[in-house]
């Protein structure tokens, strides 16, 4: 017979080993996102039948959770108002407009951004944000008041939904504005020159080149700001003066719904017994929510991914 | 257009015949009429100018109705946003002056995302830089009421806990992106793991310290609370960045790297090791550096799982531990009497803090760009 020219055992032993590490530790991470959802619910579980001294005065967990579930939606919507529109033009300002030399830089100081922690941007909105926008809600209440948004009375110190709202906004500004110029990024080059030549202008480039290729990946960058604005805590406990149980539209007043996050953040340190599991039953409705959301985002990014030519 | 009279006249409007040389004497030739290939431009200082003449003009509109830098700012904006569109309209053409329109609008844009930027770091300099001086950052906060104090056990639980949470986050970050390159391939495992890590990112930072909790819960008892337990809530978030960092890093080795390793008979366990992981090493650490300054800043999961006290604990294992930004939320919202004290921490702690995040990303970055191997581009 000929030598062989297979790989001698020792080898194999340390090629089976890596490998089996390398396979544990993948399979590690999606125990723990089971994990996740598992021990939520088995916390979760107890707090359907719990005490309304325990939910904050409701009646049931549902009636709990509502006004949470519709403070975080609001929350959430305003940020993304505010946040998409201005984000997407850093980012076409980063790929399409600023000189060469000025577009790193400009990088550079939205990923900073993203990196302050969520704790002093709290602090930034409750102490300097939210009193300089106690004036203008006045001026809101006075001028808009007719509208449900602006019905007042407009809190003075600016602790509101909108105000934490904005402050949200800018959070979700530097990840949306990373994808999306990204996706700029990646625009076929031949058709923005293609436009240029038949005499586009530069917005015109913009509009018949760059947006329609870049339209699922603005929809998933979008989302996954959705999906931080929803599960964003600490700036939301800081900033919003909550009451509980509270569902209105009013984003300037006094009383204001508080988001499933900030509630939690703001009751956990003292909860006790069957509320700690009512705290916990919230924060899986939250995660689901953001899970589906996550998932949704990611799902079209895959899809069209997989559709682009190249 | 003196420069063009090479080109050939053409009529102006396509019913007219041009007239050739011969028909007519030259005298009498009217002076060709040549469509424009040039349109009229505003001069290239027409957006500096219009800035400037708008920002006199409302300086001189909010001095005399008294409306403040702020209303001196929004309304020179909006009077540039008007203005320079409406002179490019009645120079260049309504197209222009959309482009025109949409370019002062981007870069409005960009300045109001960077006010928030700014307006935050000065704040927390300006508030921050007079609470610093070595009492607080060597003093813990036991037995302090009123004046003085230090955020000595805040640091140095911030520190441990962030150390744990990269400890066990950096080995399964890494090895999970090593499966999903080398090994994993276009498998249904590798797809799933890379889709649910990305999912991962997504997790509300809150919703892992509950995770923690439920899941410590299990073992010792209710009320909970030990700086372990941080760690693991960090590491959830933690782990998904390292791996995507990480994946990506190591996507970028050449693959005649790897062959030409192959090829000498090298096992695969030995050529990633020696081969892949040197050659990616500075874009490793930079991933690990980014993923570390995330979670160094995370509050959420530290309140419900790590709590606060006021004493140094260096045992992750038991006990309650501060983390500095926890400190900082009870310092700024339950500021003690009087209030100013505590406020007057908490600002000092949030620079500190930032300093720390800011030096994390810049060291990262820094590193990356330095020892990342040069690509075409």
């Amino acid at each position: 017979m000929s030598a062989s020219l297979t790989t001698g055992t020792r080898r194999r032993t340390g090629d089976l080993v890596f490998a089996g590490g390398t396979r544990v530790a993948s399979a590690l991470i999606l125990v723990a996102l089971a994990g996740v959802a598992v021990f939520l619910t088995v916390e979760g579980l107890p707090a359907v039948d719990a005490p309304a001294d325990k939910l904050g005065g409701a009646g049931s967990l549902a009636a709990f959770v509502w006004p949470l579930l519709f403070g975080t939606l609001l929350a959430a919507v305003i940020a993304l108002l505010i946040a998409t529109p201005l984000s997407l033009a850093v980012a076409l300002m980063i790929s399409h407009y600023a000189p060469r030399r000025l577009s790193g830089p400009v990088g550079c100081l939205v990923d900073l951004l993203a990196a302050v922690p969520s704790v002093v941007y709290g602090l930034w909105g409750i102490a300097f944000l939210g009193p300089r926008l106690g004036p203008v809600y006045a001026w809101l209440e006075q001028h808009l008041g007719f509208l449900p948004f602006f019905a007042g009375p407009a809190s003075s110190s600016g602790r509101t939904i909108l105000t934490a709202g904005v402050v949200l906004a800018i959070m979700a500004l530097p990840i949306i504005t990373a994808i999306t110029r990204e996706i700029f990024a990646q625009t076929p080059r031949l058709h923005e020159e293609a436009a240029l030549a038949l005499g586009a202008t530069r917005w015109e480039t913009v509009r018949l080149a760059v947006l329609p290729s870049a339209r699922s990946g603005i929809v998933s960058a979008v989302m996954l700001g959705l999906g931080r604005a929803l599960g964003e805590t600490m700036a939301v406990a800081m900033v919003l003066s909550a009451t509980s149980g509270v569902v209105t539209l009013n984003m300037i007043g006094t009383v204001n719904p508080s988001t499933i996050a900030a509630n939690i953040a703001n009751g956990f340190p003292e909860a006790t017994g069957l509320g700690v599991n009512a705290l916990i039953a919230s924060g899986l409705v939250l995660f689901v929510i953001t899970f589906v959301v996550n998932f949704a985002a990611r799902a079209i990014v895959v899809r069209s991914g997989r559709g682009a030519p190249g | 257009m003196t420069e063009l009279d090479l080109r050939v006249p053409v009529p102006a409007t396509p019913g007219d015949v041009p007239a050739t040389p011969s028909d007519v004497p030259a005298t009498a030739v009217p002076a060709p009429s040549y469509p424009p290939l040039t349109r009229r431009r505003l001069p290239r200082s027409a957006p500096w100018l219009a800035a400037v003449v708008m920002g006199a003009a409302s300086g001189i509109a909010s001095l005399s109705l008294g409306w403040g830098v702020l209303g001196w700012t929004v309304t020179a904006v909006l009077g540039h946003c008007v203005a320079l569109p409406a002179w490019s309209r009645l120079v260049e053409g309504s197209r222009a002056a959309t482009d025109r329109l949409v370019t002062t609008l981007v870069w409005v844009a960009f300045g109001t995302a960077l006010v928030p930027l700014v307006s935050l770091v000065w704040t927390v300099v300006r508030n921050g830089a007079p609470a610093l001086d070595a009492e607080f950052l060597t003093y813990s906060m036991r037995n302090v009421v009123g004046e003085g104090g230090g955020i000595y056990h805040a640091i140095t639980g911030t520190l441990l806990v962030t150390a744990a949470a990269a400890v066990i986050s950096i080995p399964v970050g890494l090895l999970t992106s090593i499966y999903l390159v080398e090994y994993g391939g276009r498998g249904r495992m590798a797809r799933t793991v890379t889709f649910l890590v990305d999912v991962m990112t997504g997790i509300p930072s809150i919703v892992a310290g509950l995770f923690a909790y439920a899941l410590f819960v299990l073992f010792f008892g209710e009320g909970v609370r030990m700086g372990l337990g941080g760690a693991v809530a960090l590491s959830l978030l933690m782990i998904p960045v390292v791996v995507r960092s990480c994946e990506e890093m190591l996507r970028l080795v050449p693959d005649e790297l790897r062959e030409a390793a192959y090829a000498l008979g090298v096992p695969k366990w030995r050529v990633i090791v020696r081969v892949v992981l040197p050659t990616s090493m500075a874009g490793i650490i930079t991933g690990i550096m980014l993923a570390v300054a995330r979670v160094v800043g995370e509050t959420a999961p530290l309140l419900v799982i790590a709590g606060s006290t006021d004493s140094v604990n260096l045992n992750l294992f038991g006990e309650r531990m501060m983390t500095l930004p926890v400190f900082i939320y009870y310092s700024y919202m339950q500021p003690g009497v009087p209030p100013e004290l505590g406020q007057e921490r908490a600002w000092g702690a949030a620079l500190v803090l930032i300093a720390i995040v800011m030096a994390l990303n810049l060291l990262a970055r820094g590193i990356g760009r330095i020892f990342s191997p040069k690509t075409g581009r």
